[in-house]
């Protein structure tokens, strides 16, 4: 396929800056796994905790790219008919009763030739991805979250970028999309899968890259104050909890304090905005316990506040 | 450079990361257009064509190291073994008579805190001359790291009581080891320029791999194994009796099949039926005789107690006590294992195990909840101490669960050796699998899984009197 992606990236460096006016801070080997997706085409399975901004990865990448996102998310119980395409039955059945009554007995049946065309099929997210003639960004998001068959449907379209449907015959991509997969670990996915795949683990930023990345996205924000933020959502996730503070939760508390006119972060104000990045019951006793005695508020605990939402 | 990479994969493959044909060459189509003179686009376009789950990352890690260290030291031995002579020569004599031990000490704390790796490497390379003048070098790489470490002070936990508050210039684990790291390269480096050969690769331990008896750090690689264990245990196992009974017709995927009939409905399509939700009942040796996996044992249940609502968890020794409500209100792993010891009420009198009493106040406490849809795995050694194992209470119970699985910390060698009774218990289990590491937990779940223990001969079960469903 001599298919190229307009405007392929030069260099790493190129696509993070690119990404990086889609508002989106990439770290050296996002950046660099982006580039070889673009050069390569080859799609890109991005693995990772939850809330490290896997599906704003690729959404960045639509901005960046000016490409359209087409989205698939993914559930247990997904079948093709709801992931590749489907029949439009009820247009096929008005056909064959127009033809059927146009004919009035003396023609012959329809032929399947005539109901089994495009104008009677319903596309669905990899579909679209495939016959549209831009290109775009596909992202078939939480693809653990499916069975091991779909999986393994998916595997024609990831190396060849093409669907079979068996009434009609092939249907490849006139362009060459860019295909994320994201997926939260909870399974090991099949090494069919995975072996189609550039593979790309998203871990919680470095302390640097998350103070930049609420600067950016919470531009009012004091610098210090975002460093005590970032500090103690680090503490915060060190613990063992359910559900640990992702980075939208983190930018999420950032404009919550902006909002309260906070300039530091103490018992109080850590107390108040609990809820912002703690949403389980059993965590928030966990964090009060062990996070709130090390802030060193300044104010005393007699202000008995509750922080549970 | 093909060859070196090649060289590099079949190491990878030597460590069990599964790279076909097809990963090495997208490896060398992304060489093709990344520039291999940057070390880290390098590394990163590597990791991310041939090692494809964290785990295979962290071998990666481990065996790009070793391999380009020795790749890099084989080639300059080849070409250049005067190379490091004259790198030597570069640091000239009054800047190393200059530097104190403590001075070089307190250089090196700064370059950790600063977390300047050229300094780092620059600053080992003068510490391990410095011990070389007081003629203490013993020629074996891991004694001289230890001399060193000693005579730096360089130990994390004096360090951070000894700055106290001071913020910037605490040094943690990370950072040290990251010192360390380079100050082994380079004694390493050095013992081979001595002798002027590479010393034997050695495998990768499996203690870098997964350890999961160190309990609470290792909980996060249980809890993955248990994440994928949920997954299929909720989808499977449920022999779909009577399969057509009470399904809904979809009329949708229905209507869209008769067209291939002219829009006749000849094949009804049904929804897929959505998956029961398990019951599970977990029982838990933690008496003495398996202590050491016990706190794996332990962390597999804190785990499953995170995945599943429907989970009751028992822990035994002589007798047997209900810890659900105890995984209910506590959260953090420490508390629960000291409470489980403290208030489990488990241990008699003697504190050796005892099965059989166990198998009769299970069966006669629990067993009227249990029912086709209920799942029992044990976790114990059983070794019953010589006491009766009472394999009909056992039978009993596995004749009213659905299923039954027996996970023994013990390597499948060691079984019905001693007092251990496990061929007693065997034939009413639907699966009896050794479970001392996170991969043998992975691979329950994969048996589980592939369904292979799912309809085991009917030979196979002496107990099941026919009706078993």
């Amino acid at each position: 396929m001599a298919v190229t992606p307009q405007a392929a990236p030069d260099s790493p460096g190129e696509v993070a800056d690119a990404l990086r006016e889609a508002s989106y801070l990439a770290d050296e080997s996002t950046a660099l796994i982006a580039f070889l997706a673009q050069r390569l085409g080859k799609p890109v399975l991005v693995e990772g905790p939850a809330g490290v901004g896997k599906t704003e990865l690729a959404k960045a990448l639509s901005r960046a790219t000016g490409r359209e996102l087409v989205r698939l998310q993914c559930y247990e119980g997904l079948d093709e008919a709801k992931a590749l395409y489907e029949w439009n039955y009820r247009k096929q059945l008005l056909q064959i009763q127009a033809t059927a009554s146009a004919g009035d007995g003396d023609s012959a049946p329809v032929g399947m030739g005539e109901i089994f065309t495009e104008q009677f099929l319903l596309e669905r997210p990899l579909m679209k991805a495939i016959a549209s003639p831009d290109p775009v960004v596909l992202l078939i998001d939480e693809i653990d979250k499916t069975d091991q068959e779909f999986e393994a449907m998916l595997l024609e379209l990831l190396s060849d970028f093409q669907i079979t449907i068996p009434e009609m015959g092939q249907i490849s991509a006139t362009t060459h999309p860019i295909v994320l997969l994201t997926s939260n670990n909870s399974r090991e996915l099949t090494e069919a899968l995975k072996r189609r795949c550039l593979y790309l683990w998203l871990d919680y930023p470095s302390r640097e890259r998350e103070i930049e990345i609420i600067r950016l996205h919470a531009p009012d924000i004091d610098e210090a104050l975002a460093g005590r933020l970032v500090d103690v959502v680090d503490m915060v996730r060190e613990l063992d909890l359910k559900k640990p503070p992702s980075i939208a939760e983190s930018i999420d508390w950032a404009r919550t304090l902006i909002l309260m006119g906070a300039d530091d972060i103490d018992e109080k104000t850590f107390r108040d905005s609990l809820s912002i990045i703690i949403k389980h019951r059993t965590d928030l006793d966990l964090v009060a316990e062990k996070i709130v005695p090390r802030l060193g508020g300044a104010s005393s605990n007699g202000s008995s506040s509750n922080g549970s939402g | 450079m093909a060859e070196q990479i090649l060289a590099f994969c079949e190491d990878l493959r030597s460590e069990d990361v599964a790279i076909g044909t097809s990963e090495i060459q997208d490896a060398f189509k992304a060489l093709e257009i990344i520039p291999w003179t940057e070390p880290v686009d390098f590394r990163e376009s590597l990791a991310t064509t041939l090692a494809k789950s964290p785990k295979d990352r962290e071998i990666f890690d481990l065996v790009f190291d070793r391999h380009f260290f020795r790749a890099t030291e084989a080639a300059s031995l080849e070409y250049a073994p005067e190379a490091g002579e004259g790198r030597k020569a570069a640091l000239s004599d009054d800047v190393r008579e200059e530097l104190s031990m403590e001075a070089l000490a307190e250089a090196i704390r700064q370059a950790i805190a600063e977390g300047d790796e050229s300094a780092m490497n620059e600053l080992a390379r003068l510490a391990i001359e410095a011990f070389g003048r007081q003629g203490e070098s013993s020629g074996v790489v891991g004694v001289d790291m230890q001399r060193i470490r000693r005579g730096l002070g360089l130990s994390p936990s004096s360090d951070t009581s000894g700055d106290g508050e001071g913020e910037g210039e605490r040094l943690d684990r990370d950072q040290i080891a990251r010192f360390e790291r380079q100050l082994r390269r380079e004694l390493q480096r050095q013992q081979i320029q001595r002798q002027g050969q590479l010393p034997p690769a050695r495998p990768l331990s499996d203690l870098n791999r997964s350890l999961p008896m160190r309990g609470a750090q290792d909980l996060a690689a249980v809890h993955k194994a248990v994440a994928q264990m949920k997954r299929r245990l909720a989808t499977l196992g449920h022999d779909p009796r009577g399969a057509k009974r009470g399904r809904t017709v979809d009329v949708r995927r229905t209507m869209r099949s008769s067209l291939e009939t002219g829009g006749v409905p000849l094949n009804l399509k049904y929804r897929p039926r959505r998956p029961r939700k398990p019951e599970i009942y977990v029982l838990c040796d933690v008496s003495t005789s398996v202590s050491s996996a016990s706190t794996f044992f332990l962390s597999v249940l804190h785990a499953l107690h995170d995945s599943f609502r429907k989970l009751r968890s028992f822990v035994f020794i002589e007798r047997i006590s209900e810890v659900t409500h105890v995984f209910e209100d506590e959260r953090d792993f420490t508390a629960i294992a000291e409470k489980i010891t403290s208030t489990g009420g488990v241990a008699d009198v003697s504190g050796y195990t005892d099965y059989g009493r166990v198998w009769n106040e299970f069966y006669s406490d629990v067993s009227a909840d249990l029912g086709p849809r209920s799942t029992v795995i044990v976790l114990g050694d059983a070794r019953t101490n010589g006491r009766p194992p009472a394999e009909d209470a056992f039978a009993r119970v596995a004749d009213r669960a659905n299923r039954t699985f027996w996970l023994n910390p013990e390597p499948e060698l060691y079984w019905n050796y001693g007092d251990s009774v496990m061929s007693a218990y065997t034939p009413f289990c639907d699966g009896a699998f050794e479970c001392w590491k996170t991969e043998h937990l992975e691979q329950f779940v994969d048996v589980v899984a592939s369904g292979k223990v799912e309809h085991m001969p009917s030979g196979t079960r002496k107990y099941t009197s026919g009706h078993r469903y």
